[in-house]
Parts: structure tokens; C-alpha cells; sequence
């Protein structure tokens, strides 16, 4: 406390220097983390000739005008990848809620175990997790394609569902529920108008993170797709004959919804936040 | 709540867990003690795998991809300390300067996944080229040698995968920060403890959790990968990854692809375990 409470004396150059160096330096780390996302963007405005995009040779919009015209598979690469994402997210997003109320609710034996087969799929490398699949399939003769994408992505979800899920719950009040309950609510109703509402943050948070790393899984997708091809694994066909322009239209397009999106929710809490004073009053 | 169910409350719980137990029990356990039991047969696609309970498929594995083996250790512990080095400094600005600004930066260093993870290494390879915008302009200049190269190189893919999982360390070490109560620090100070003294004594290992997490969070995935390897090296970087792809989906060579799985998942879970020893005993001395 007597540190907040001292008159504030202004430091000497050197150490003001010193305190700048931080911050500057994480603007450094930003404009890293940004680098290849701004090229990518640039790139895609290139007016190329011929079919590498490697060098600067000039502005256009045409790619942006004719994104979805030029490349069919790659548009039903997008939609494959949609779908899987959708569908994982939903049905992960479900299961993995379920566990991490069981976790956080609820007294029963076989903790340990459990915890183990939830931790155990974050901890493995991506590719044995594949690779694990792949053997299965190929040992059970089960045809891969889109089906057995989805239930690749459903299993690496559920995990990180839990993990967010219980996050979110462990700092949950209780007594909320104890009220509801003595003012004569049944069990469900209370899990409908206390319970849920008060973890649905954290369930949405889980599920924007699930769709995230589904619709971006490029490894456990390669090995059990068969002849199906996700947006990423288009990509990655491509990369080796050269990534036409379309492909950094639609990396921009989809970063720019996902910014939007992001916008839009903060702006959301940023109302709620406001809001809650009020319906209090009421 | 059907009667049934209010009868047996017991049950309830179990309940809860079923989808996504069963889920990862068909999806991940089955899958893993197939890939234990292929290890262990002898054959091949056209002539089918009977199991011969080939133990020896093991050391005849490790002995033949020693080269890899060692070299996705060595980049993976490369990776992990370039990329503590790098965001501990981030992390610990967000924690403790980054005021009103604190979701904001969070949400900088988690942008960079809203673009494919594929879409960025390949923008990587563009920016590091020979002839790219960064080296070709070096080289006009004169400032590098026209023969040097980044690409094809394994500061190229050590780089690229520090580049990938950065913020995965970054995320842990900012939540271990930030629960340090700053009245700590403070305390330090007043006892005349140095700023360095009091990072050394009181903030870095108040934070030795979020290191654990954070170095797990990159190591794992940098041992496993073989996307860098494949776009931003040559041969000589081959990592263990990039062998059990080949073997997998291109020479369909299941029992050794199986045995190099597992071993890797081995190694992974005896080095997580060690290392967790090896903290916790530095945590005791503390």
C-alpha cells in the first residue's frame, strides 16, 4: 500500500527508457505474429502472370471478383470444411459441457481415470493421434471420407470443451442455485434460468474454440480424409504447384469474419456489462 | 426428472459422462492399443498382417530413424526455450503494464490462428526465399552474400515452428502472471531486493506453473511436427513427423509407422513426467 500512496516522483531518463523497453519490445512480438498474416493479404491483391505467386507484379481486385468462379474444388474444400466444423463443434461442444458438469457438480468414483482420458488427447502429438485413427480405420476396414473426418475432430474437441467448460464453472457460485432452490424452484428450472445462463460464456468460448482448431486441423485431418480434401488440405495440394491469389482472398475473408465476429461480441459483453446495473435496480 | 432417475441420483453423473467418455474411449484408447497391437504384426497390404508379436520392431525402429528421432528432440527443445525466451518478456508485459490494454493485446496474440496455420507457414516460406522480398533486397543492397539462404535450412524450420506455437506459450505464462499478487514484488523491493533480484526470487518462480504449461504446450506439438519440416526445409531437416506421414499414407508400411508412433508418444510421456520432477524439485528449493 505505501507504494500507491507515495507522491509520485518522476522517474530519471534512464529509467524511464528502461520502462519503455517492454512495451516496445511486445510491439515487436505483435508485428511478428502479424507479418505473414499482412503478406498473405497483400499477396492476394497481386495481378500475377502465369501461375506462381512469388514476386510483386502489380494491383487487382480480380481475385476478390472472381473468389468462388475459378477453383470448384476449392469452394467444395471450403464447404467440406464448414461442415465438419459445424457438426464437430455441435456435438463436441455437448459432450464435452456434460463431463464438465459431471466433474464440477458431482461426487463419483473413477475421477482420476477420467481426468487421465481427458488430459491424455491434448498431451499427444496431433500426428499419432492421426496416425492411431488411421490404423483403426485401415485395421476395421472403415472407408474414410468426410464421416470419419468429423469424428476425428468431435474426439480432439471434447478435450479442450472440458478444460474450458470446467474453467468456467469452477468460479461459479453456488449459493445462486441454493436461492432458487429455496424460492421453490425444481431442479431443472433452476439449471435453466441460473445454471445455464451463467455458463453459457464459457460454453460459447468453448465452442468458438472448437470450431476454431477444427475448421484449421490440417494433420489428424490428412490421415483420415481418404479422398475427401478440407480447406486446409487443398492448401497444402497446391503448395506445391503454387497457391493461386483466391486462396489469400478467402485466408483474408475468413480473418476479417472471424475479426467482425470478435467485434461484435465484446461490443455484446461491453453491453451486458452496462446493462446489469439497471435490471438490478428493476 | 423422470422418477426413475430421482430414484437413483447416483446415476446422474454417470450419465453426464457417457457421449463423450465412450466417444474418446472408441476415438482415442481403441485407436492407440490398435496402433499397439499393428507395431506388433508382420506383413504387408497385399499379403495381409498376422501378429508375430515382433518386439524387436522397437529397437530395429529407433536404430534405423535414430537421425530424425534425435533431431525432433533436439529442434523440439530448441523451439520450446526460443519460444519461452520470446513470450515470457510478452507475457509478463501484458500481465503486469498492460492496464486497459490487457484484452486487447490477449486478443493480438491469438489473431494470428484465425488465419490457417497451413496459409501462414506457406507465407513464411514466401517471405524467407532465396529471392524473396526480405533476402533479395538484403542482397541488392550487399548487406548478405548472394549465396545465403534461410529456406531449406534448419534455422528455417526451427524458426517456423517457434513461429506456429508462440502463442500457446505465451496464453499460460500471462494466466500464471497475472494471478501474482503485485504486493509481492513490492515487498521484495522494500527488502532491497534489485528489480532483477525480486524477478529472480519471487516472480519467476511464482510463475513455474504457467512455464510447465507453457513449455509442455510447445514442446509436444514441435516434436510431432513435420508441416515446417516439409515446406520450409529440405532433407536434411527431416523430423520423426515427417517419417511417420511418409510411412503411413505413402509406402503404407503400417507395423513401422506404428512402432515410430508409439515410441514418439513414449518419449513425449516419459519426458513431460520427468520434467515435471525435475520443477517440482527446483519449486522445493525455492
Amino acid at each position: 500500500m505505501a507504494a500507491s500512496t507515495a507522491p509520485v516522483r518522476r522517474a530519471p531518463v534512464g529509467k524511464r527508457l528502461g520502462m519503455a523497453i517492454l512495451p516496445v519490445y511486445t510491439g515487436f512480438v505483435v508485428l511478428y505474429l502479424f507479418l505473414p498474416i499482412l503478406v498473405m493479404a497483400v499477396f492476394g491483391f497481386n495481378d500475377i502472370q502465369g501461375r506462381f505467386n512469388f514476386t510483386w507484379q502489380g494491383f487487382t481486385l480480380e481475385h476478390w471478383a472472381n473468389l468462388f468462379n475459378r477453383y470448384p474444388a476449392l469452394n467444395q474444400s471450403l464447404l467440406n470444411s464448414l461442415t465438419v466444423a459445424v457438426i464437430s463443434t455441435l456435438v463436441a461442444t455437448t459432450f464435452g459441457t456434460l463431463i464438465g458438469l459431471a466433474l464440477t457438480r458431482y461426487e463419483f468414483r473413477g475421477r482420476g481415470p477420467l481426468n487421465l482420458l481427458i488430459f491424455l488427447p491434448i498431451a499427444t502429438p496431433e500426428i499419432v493421434l492421426g496416425a492411431s485413427l488411421l490404423a483403426m480405420f485401415v485395421s476395421i476396414g472403415w472407408a474414410r471420407d468426410i464421416t470419419t473426418i468429423t469424428i476425428a475432430h468431435i474426439m480432439f474437441n471434447i478435450s479442450f470443451v472440458v478444460v474450458t467448460v470446467r474453467a468456467r464453472i469452477a468460479g461459479f457460485d453456488r449459493a445462486l442455485e441454493d436461492a432458487a432452490m429455496d424460492l421453490g424452484a425444481d431442479e431443472w428450472t433452476t439449471f435453466r434460468k441460473i445454471t445455464f445462463p451463467l455458463i453459457f460464456p464459457g460454453i460459447l468460448a468453448a465452442a468458438l474454440l472448437a470450431f476454431a482448431l477444427s475448421i484449421d486441423d490440417f494433420v489428424i485431418t490428412q490421415f483420415t480424409a481418404g479422398q475427401t480434401i478440407t480447406f486446409p488440405l487443398w492448401v497444402y495440394g497446391a503448395s506445391r504447384i503454387g497457391v493461386p491469389p483466391q486462396v489469400n482472398v478467402m485466408g483474408t475473408l475468413i480473418f476479417l469474419i472471424a475479426l467482425v465476429g470478435i467485434g461484435l461480441w465484446i461490443l455484446l459483453q461491453r453491453r451486458e456489462l452496462s446493462a446489469a446495473p439497471t435490471s438490478m435496480e428493476r | 426428472m423422470p422418477s426413475w432417475l430421482r430414484r437413483h441420483r447416483g446415476l446422474v453423473p454417470y450419465l453426464f459422462l457417457v457421449p463423450g467418455g465412450l466417444w474418446l474411449i472408441a476415438f482415442f484408447v481403441i485407436p492407440l492399443i490398435t496402433v499397439a497391437s499393428v507395431a506388433l504384426q508382420e506383413g504387408s497390404l497385399g499379403t495381409g498382417y498376422r501378429l508375430t508379436f515382433n518386439f524387436g520392431i522397437f529397437p530395429d525402429a529407433i536404430a534405423r530413424w535414430d537421425t530424425q528421432l534425435l533431431r525432433s528432440l533436439q529442434f523440439g527443445l530448441i523451439v520450446t526455450v526460443l519460444a519461452m525466451l520470446i513470450g515470457y518478456p510478452m507475457a509478463y508485459t501484458i500481465a503486469f503494464r498492460g492496464g486497459r490494454y490487457k484484452n486487447i493485446l490477449l486478443l493480438l496474440v491469438i489473431m494470428p490462428f484465425f488465419t490457417s496455420f497451413i496459409i501462414r507457414t506457406i507465407s513464411w516460406k514466401f517471405i524467407l526465399a532465396d529471392q524473396g522480398f526480405v533476402l533479395g533486397t538484403l542482397k541488392d543492397i550487399g548487406i548478405v552474400e548472394p549465396g545465403f539462404r534461410l529456406i531449406a535450412t534448419p534455422v528455417a524450420v526451427i524458426a517456423g515452428i517457434t513461429y506456429n506455437f508462440l502463442p500457446f506459450v505465451v496464453l499460460p505464462l500471462y494466466v500464471a502472471l497475472e494471478r501474482i499478487e503485485p504486493r509481492l514484488i513490492e515487498a521484495a523491493n522494500d527488502l532491497y531486493a534489485s528489480r532483477f533480484q525480486a524477478f529472480i526470487r519471487v516472480t519467476l518462480p511464482l510463475s513455474i506453473s504457467g512455464v510447465f504449461a507453457a513449455s509442455l504446450l510447445s514442446f509436444i506439438p514441435a516434436v510431432g511436427d513435420y508441416l515446417n519440416a516439409e515446406l520450409l526445409g529440405s532433407r536434411n531437416e527431416t523430423m520423426i513427423g515427417n517419417v511417420i506421414q511418409r510411412l503411413y499414407l505413402v509406402n503404407n508400411d503400417y507395423p513401422q509407422a506404428s512402432a515410430l508412433s508409439l515410441i514418439l508418444m513414449l518419449g513425449i510421456l516419459v519426458s513431460v513426467f520427468v520434467y515435471r520432477r525435475v520443477l517440482r524439485g527446483q519449486e522445493l528449493t525455492v
